[in-house]
């Protein structure tokens, strides 16, 4: 029972720094371990710089199942044992502690650079590098198989479309994929580094051009820790409208991505249509503060715009019209054939290995994992109202698309009530400041999946660390599974079924 | 195939009538800021300690905003004690230099003028674009993308965004240069056959954005590459982005809409 040596707390509950357990490293290993082995996720792992010269890792975790999650920390100097090896799900995190802190996870079976950034911390360089040789994007071992017929294709990180850049190399026998190895960090802002000493004038915005797509969930994680560390109550007025804008989100990029899945199938009628409607989404949140992606809408202590009943009248009106012509031009895809015969059997990731390595939001309830977490974990208006989870089983093409129909459905429906029982009052009261010493972790189901924000506070109540995990951090491993076996030219399609941010994940 | 060609006939023609006429906008659009500087108080510098980009400036009895910097949010609007800065509908605001997007009160956008002679005729019936994403966040991505939609259909006018650069005559760039994205920019850009444009979108490209001053960024496509039309926003509404093509093009005139 290690895991009982953890803290104790729930999404958006602040803890003083002072009670989150730091233990030896073994201990927090073990309680790693066994949170894990008993189905807790681990949602973040990352280190904090700490007394002269050393690093705090912290440990959060999370259990889906009494809503509750757990964090421990370990101080530790130039390396400790890897994770990894028993918790798959640490993979990246070990690597990013390594990359970030210069501290060596032994006995990783995969320590490569994440984002080809400089350590924050001098140390032995993990990956190799000679002293004072600077990262460059790209430049890493990569796994490699050998013999007859094997052949290496490299693409990226400058792609044929208009999406943002990356490194894909594949493993190939013919035209099947043995491996494909995913290289990012090309787009690296230093966004966590820029949120330390905050918050201040950028940091909201920060938040939202964490990953551009994701503006909404993204800064209402961020504002959930904010209000969470300064005992800020929202008004419900508020909150009802950072769901509604949340599931607008979800809509539109749900419904431009099952136009983009039809794209890379050839099938033109749902592609031309799903490509026009995302449009009527983000044109509704527009209709609110004035910019398609929500910039500017969601503000520490609740909104910067508040609707009036004429409006919610007209967004209504629009919704109904928007989700008819969606309705209309999704549906085709499950009715034809030249369309199910490339969904069906495609990319299949199974359970036993999207469970083991964490992944989360479509890309696991499309195993069939009913991982969601406005429900699991509600924060703000999902502790009224319930959204049902969408699962679907198979793993493939199919399901990611198919689960992304089911959300489009129930989002819609849930933003229709939303708006017609809005709640009165303002939407808007000032942020207090924020507790010092305190930790706070927050959690919001952006449209991809679980985005995590931990905001930890010095002791003049500034950020002394901030933690982002974007859903896409776990996803890209399940791209990587999903092209085992599979024919090369299935990859776009594949990635579209995946639709994860690579801001997102370099940060 | 019989639901197909009915969806077909229900969907419509759904082809906006811009430049026709004028381009949609929600009620709630942030466009081009007006300034009145005859409101400011003495010494009040609120709207520029507000600023998250340090785009405006407001010493005594001036006030401009740096359209380059820009991220068209509220904050300094709701900071202003006296009601001097607001955001007008106006979605036009291309223009060809860095330097033109210093906005001042009581003057008016030089907007983007078409390209010259042998350019304008080599490029104004068709025009191939390269996008390099180089530290964007997907915001600009996605309304560039929106522009080869049917809603936009870039096509009509003679513009096309192509896979490689070897194809293209120019590049359209997002993001504020990463570090880790400024070999490949240039690559990139050494890959596209001379003569060749290059087009920024959004305030990361043109100054940096919100990330301005990060070491871990080069503040822009300028910085890298030289840069024939400006588009600001975070990110440019797609009429923002297509005014400053058309404009590029030579395809809209004074008094456009």
């Amino acid at each position: 029972m290690s895991a009982g040596k953890l803290a104790r707390t729930r999404n958006g509950v602040p803890l003083p720094r002072a009670s989150v357990p730091r233990l030896d490293v073994g201990e927090l290993r073990r309680a790693v371990l066994d949170a894990a082995s008993r189905g807790d996720r681990l949602v973040a792992l990352f280190g904090v710089p700490c007394e002269p010269g050393r690093v705090e890792l912290h440990a959060v975790l999370a259990d889906d199942s009494e809503a509750t999650l757990r964090v421990g920390t370990a101080v530790v100097d130039e390396a400790y044992p890897a994770l990894t090896p028993e918790c798959p799900q640490a993979h990246l995190f070990e690597r990013e502690i390594a990359e970030q802190w210069s501290v060596v996870p032994e006995g990783h079976p995969w320590l490569k650079p994440v984002r080809f950034a400089r350590p924050a911390r001098s140390g032995r360089d993990p990956f190799g590098r000679k002293e004072g040789e600077a990262p460059v994007a790209g430049v890493m071992d990569y796994y490699r198989v050998e013999g007859n017929e094997v052949h290496e294709v490299a693409v990226g990180p400058v792609h044929a479309g208009v999406i943002e850049p990356g490194h894909f190399r594949f493993q190939c026998h013919g035209e099947q994929v043995f491996h494909l190895e995913i290289s990012l960090g090309y787009q690296h802002r230093g966004v966590e580094r820029a949120l330390v000493g905050g918050p201040d004038k950028r940091s909201v915005h920060y938040a939202e051009t964490l990953a551009g797509d994701t503006t909404i969930g993204h800064a209402t994680a961020y504002c959930h820790v904010v209000e969470a560390l300064g005992q800020t109550r929202v008004p419900a007025r508020a909150q009802a409208l950072r769901g509604v804008a949340l599931e607008l989100e979800r809509l539109a990029n749900h419904t431009g991505g099952l136009g983009a899945l039809a794209n890379d199938v050839a099938f033109q009628p749902t592609a031309a249509s799903c490509g026009r409607l995302r449009g009527d989404f983000l044109n509704l949140t527009a209709a609110v503060c004035g910019n398609r992606f929500g910039r500017d809408l969601v503000r520490p202590g609740g909104l910067s715009s508040d609707v009036d009943e004429a409006l919610v009248a007209r967004m209504l009106e629009r919704l109904d019209a928007a989700m008819r012509d969606v309705r209309d031009s999704v549906e085709l895809l499950w009715d034809t054939a030249s369309v199910q015969a490339r969904f069906e059997a495609t990319g299949i990731v199974s359970v036993d290995d999207a469970e083991p390595l964490g992944l989360v939001g479509v890309a696991a309830r499309a195993c069939g994992l009913e991982r969601d977490v406005r429900r699991d974990h509600p924060s703000g208006v999902f502790r009224l109202a319930y959204i049902p989870v969408s699962v679907w089983q198979t793993g493939d093409v199919f399901a990611r698309a198919y689960v992304r129909w089911l959300e489009v459905q129930r989002s819609a429906v849930f933003v229709r009530d939303l708006l017609e029982s809005l709640p009165a009052g303002p939407t808007r009261v000032p942020a207090a400041a924020l507790a010092p010493g305190s930790l706070c972790v927050a959690l919001v189901e952006g449209w991809r999946g679980e985005l995590a924000h931990v905001g930890l506070t010095d002791e003049a109540g500034r950020f002394a660390a901030y933690k982002v995990v974007d859903p896409s951090f776990h996803n890209w491993s399940g791209l990587a599974m999903a092209l085992r076996g599979q024919d090369i030219s299935d990859f776009p399609l594949c990635n579209k079924s995946f639709d994860l941010s690579y801001c997102g994940f370099d940060l | 195939m019989f639901r197909i060609l009915e969806n077909r006939l229900r969907q419509g023609h759904r082809t906006v009538a811009y430049p026709d006429a004028p381009p949609e906008l929600p009620a709630r659009f942030r466009g081009l800021p007006v300034l009145d500087a005859t409101r400011c108080e003495d010494g009040c510098r609120a709207c520029e300690e507000a600023c998250p980009t340090g785009a405006i400036r407001a010493p005594a009895g001036e006030l401009a905003i740096d359209l380059g910097r820009c991220l068209f949010c509220s904050d300094c609007v709701q900071a202003c004690p006296q009601g001097a800065l607001a955001h007008s509908r106006d979605h036009r605001l291309a223009t060809r230099t860095r330097d033109a997007l210093s906005l001042r009160a009581g003057h008016s956008l030089e907007l983007a003028r078409a390209l010259d002679g042998e350019l304008h005729r080599l490029l104004g019936r068709s025009l191939k674009l390269r996008q390099v994403s180089a530290g964007g966040c997907n915001g600009c991505e996605s309304d560039v993308n929106v522009l080869s939609t049917i809603v936009f259909d870039l096509g009509r006018f003679g513009v096309q965004m192509v896979a490689s650069p070897r194809h293209a005559d120019g590049l359209l760039i997002t993001g504020p240069v990463t570090e880790n994205m400024h070999l490949a920019l240039r690559k990139t850009y050494d890959a596209v056959p001379e003569p060749r444009i290059v087009i920024a979108v959004g305030a990361c490209a043109i100054s940096g954005g919100p990330y301005l001053g990060h070491p871990e960024v080069h503040g822009g496509a300028a910085a890298v590459v030289p840069v024939d039309l400006f588009v600001p926003g975070c990110p440019p509404h797609p009429y923002t982005i297509l005014d400053g093509l058309l404009r590029l093009l030579g395809k809209l005139g004074r008094g456009a809409p």
